[in-house]
């Protein structure tokens, strides 16, 4: 078991580092001069200064030093949590995160919230329901909801439910009212993709021998469907929770521009408009992290949850859930 | 968003689909018409056709949704067949005209019609669409097809790779490589088609997988065909059913992140609008006008929606 846990904890930090080195190498390496951008970024003219103060330039940025070079210093000061200084706000990229993280986690870990409890009720009535036509529907929503658009989504809640009926502030962070409208168009997205993993899971599991067993045993269909079908089919789904908690904190780059909120979705947003390479390097490299950690607990609770997975001694196979989102 | 897809791509729906190429298939069944019968009999492949196409066609929802695919298709390649207004001609005395028969999506802050916008907003981001979509398939194909054919160290090494671009939440690898290359239409295309890479390389890995170890390849293999002609003849031209699949669904999902990125302020510059663009303009002007931003948010949403019903409705058929 502890060559498991250690196995999968290195795997992790493997799967973080090279996620920081392809971001590094697309933001340094790419046919775009990073002085220039940088310049840019700071506001100035890379043909209105002289060579010397260029060359001063270059050294306080760290760009006069080797790719190599560079790399080390971001790697180094990624691994203490110092990821450089912003190019456009004149303070360490850490303080601007500090500032804005805990906002983030707050949405998502309410959307996260919402979309399990969501994606768990409707996947349970979808595969519960025996009126024909409720239940293709409820079958079909997820498909619905995981078409939309975000910002479709959350145009359309500021319109009626902010501007309309005024029930809703369209913006800002204060109080729990501003949580809401931003929670709910996350959690559109979020819940359809877990729901059409636990329909599916459902309907794999209902075929099941054991359901047949217990229905004929006498017991009620409500009552296997929520006692042996429930845990069964909700176990796979947590597979996916890596995935849903990304995909939540990729939504935040649009859910908190559309409503203006403070947080590193909003950051990111900034820093891409004004070419702030430190801070996108930062927000991805943590976006990147929490996937990871995310990932890795999934993979290390699995094992506890569900013990025929233990007993394999160690080599544990979680169910092929392997499924990519691309943000939308 | 590869999850319908990925959730169908159990082998045993998958194994529905293709029957080996040189069976000869029994006439369509369901289309007893004396027509049909006097016709000599098809090879199995085209009965196929046949018979899928009688299918869809008598499915209304997947008629609508090819119907406004090909019109929005249509309108990205020859915007003036359908419309013979100017998208940038002002007329500042008809501005924020709410929705009519004249102006289908009403008209701007200039006195634009939007619905004209909106349609010449098609070519830059159904263009941006299909590269995005060009880029993914011709890297993930090759990928997968390197991959699954190679097997062992190869596999393993690119299979990593795959792995750690999917740890990158997609829109953040797009963020990152459109710090990098600058805005513009072209930037995002590549930004998009990258990031979907890693779903078209894992099904044609799987798909690759599938069709290698079937008994046709063998026999083409103990015929003395060598690896390069059975990798062209016989294994490609049978994986490419599920990737195709894969395709239309995920040109939703380049839309749906092309429009995403162009609305954070990344797309084209202006006067040249797409659609995110206009969205994000429109806002400015919600309470008061909110055509501006809602209706093309629904053109998008629309478009999504029918390429992702098209692409569920194929793999339906192909069970």
């Amino acid at each position: 078991m502890t060559r498991y846990i250690l196995g999968r904890v290195l795997q992790a930090l493997g799967v973080l580092w090279a996620a920081f080195t392809l971001t590094f190498a697309i933001l340094y390496l790419l046919p775009s001069d990073p002085m220039e951008l940088q310049l840019a970024a700071a506001g100035l003219q890379a043909d209105g200064i002289s060579p010397q103060q260029l060359a001063d330039l270059k050294h306080q940025y760290g760009l006069d030093q080797s790719i190599w070079g560079q790399y080390w210093t971001r790697l180094s000061g990624a691994v203490h949590g110092d990821f450089g200084m912003s190019l456009t706000q004149n303070l360490p990229v850490r303080d601007l995160i500090q500032a804005r993280i805990g906002q983030t986690l707050l949405l998502t870990g309410c959307a996260c919230t919402v979309s399990m409890v969501l994606g768990l009720a409707l996947a349970y009535l979808a595969t519960f329901v025996r009126w024909n036509p409720l239940r293709l529907f409820l079958t079909r929503l997820p498909a619905l909801g995981a078409s939309f658009p975000q910002f479709f989504i959350a145009l359309m809640l500021i319109q009626f439910l902010s501007f309309k009926l005024g029930l809703f502030p369209a913006m800002g962070n204060t109080g729990w009212k501003s949580l809401v409208m931003p929670v709910a168009t996350i959690s559109v997205l979020t819940s359809s993709v877990l729901a059409q993993v636990l329909i599916k899971s459902f309907d794999d599991t209902l075929r099941q021998p054991y359901i047949v067993t217990a229905r004929a045993k006498g017991l009620s269909r409500s009552a296997v469907h929520l006692k042996h079908a429930l845990r069964n089919a909700a176990l796979p789904a947590m597979t996916i929770l890596g995935l849903v908690i990304g995909l939540s904190v990729t939504s935040s780059i649009i859910v908190e521009t559309i409503y203006t909120r403070v947080g590193i979705g909003r950051l990111a947003q900034e820093a891409v408009l004004s070419q702030d390479v430190p801070v996108v390097l930062a927000v991805v490299t943590i976006a990147a992290a929490i996937f990871v950690t995310v990932n890795l607990i999934v993979d290390l609770l699995y094992p506890l949850l569900d013990p025929r997975i233990a007993r394999n001694r160690g080599r544990v196979r979680v169910p092929a859930a392997q499924i990519e989102v691309s943000a939308a | 968003m590869s999850v319908e897809s990925q959730l169908t791509h159990d082998p045993d729906a998958v194994l529905a689909h293709l029957d080996p190429p040189d069976t000869d298939a029994p006439v369509a069944a369901d289309a007893p018409d004396a027509a049909a019968s006097k016709r000599p009999p098809r090879s199995g492949r085209r009965a196929r056709l046949h018979t899928s196409a009688s299918q869809l066609a008598r499915k209304p929802g997947f008629l609508i949704a090819v119907v406004w695919v090909l019109f929005v298709g249509i309108s990205a390649f020859w915007p003036t067949l359908i419309t013979s207004r100017d998208p940038y001609e002002t007329h500042p005395e008809s501005a924020m005209l709410s929705p009519s028969l004249g102006h289908l999506f009403g008209t701007d802050n200039y006195g634009r019609d939007l619905w004209t916008r909106v349609l010449y907003g098609s070519p830059l981001t159904i263009k941006a669409t299909l590269l995005a979509i060009l880029i993914a398939i011709v890297l993930g194909l090759t990928l997968g097809v390197v991959s699954g054919f190679l097997g062992g160290f190869v596999d393993a090494v690119l299979m990593r790779g795959v792995d750690v671009l999917l740890a990158v939440p997609g829109l953040l690898l797009a963020l990152s490589i459109v710090t990098a290359l600058g805005y513009g239409t072209l930037p995002v295309a590549i930004a998009v088609g990258i990031g979907i890479v890693p779903g078209f390389a894992r099904t044609t890995r799987s798909e690759v997988l599938r069709v290698k170890t079937l008994p046709y390849v063998e026999a083409a293999r103990a015929g003395g065909a060598s690896w390069g002609r059975i990798l062209l003849r016989h294994i490609l031209p049978n994986s490419w059913g599920p990737v195709a699949v894969l395709a239309v669904l995920d040109a939703g999902v380049a839309i749906i992140a092309i429009a995403s990125l162009s609305f954070l302020g990344f797309g084209a510059a202006p006067p040249a609008a797409e659609w995110g663009t206009l969205i994000s303009d429109g806002r400015s002007y919600l309470i008061t006008s909110w055509w501006l931003s809602l209706l093309p948010s629904l053109f998008v949403a629309m478009i999504v929606l029918s390429l992702n019903h098209i692409s569920k409705t194929l793999q339906e058929l192909t069970r």
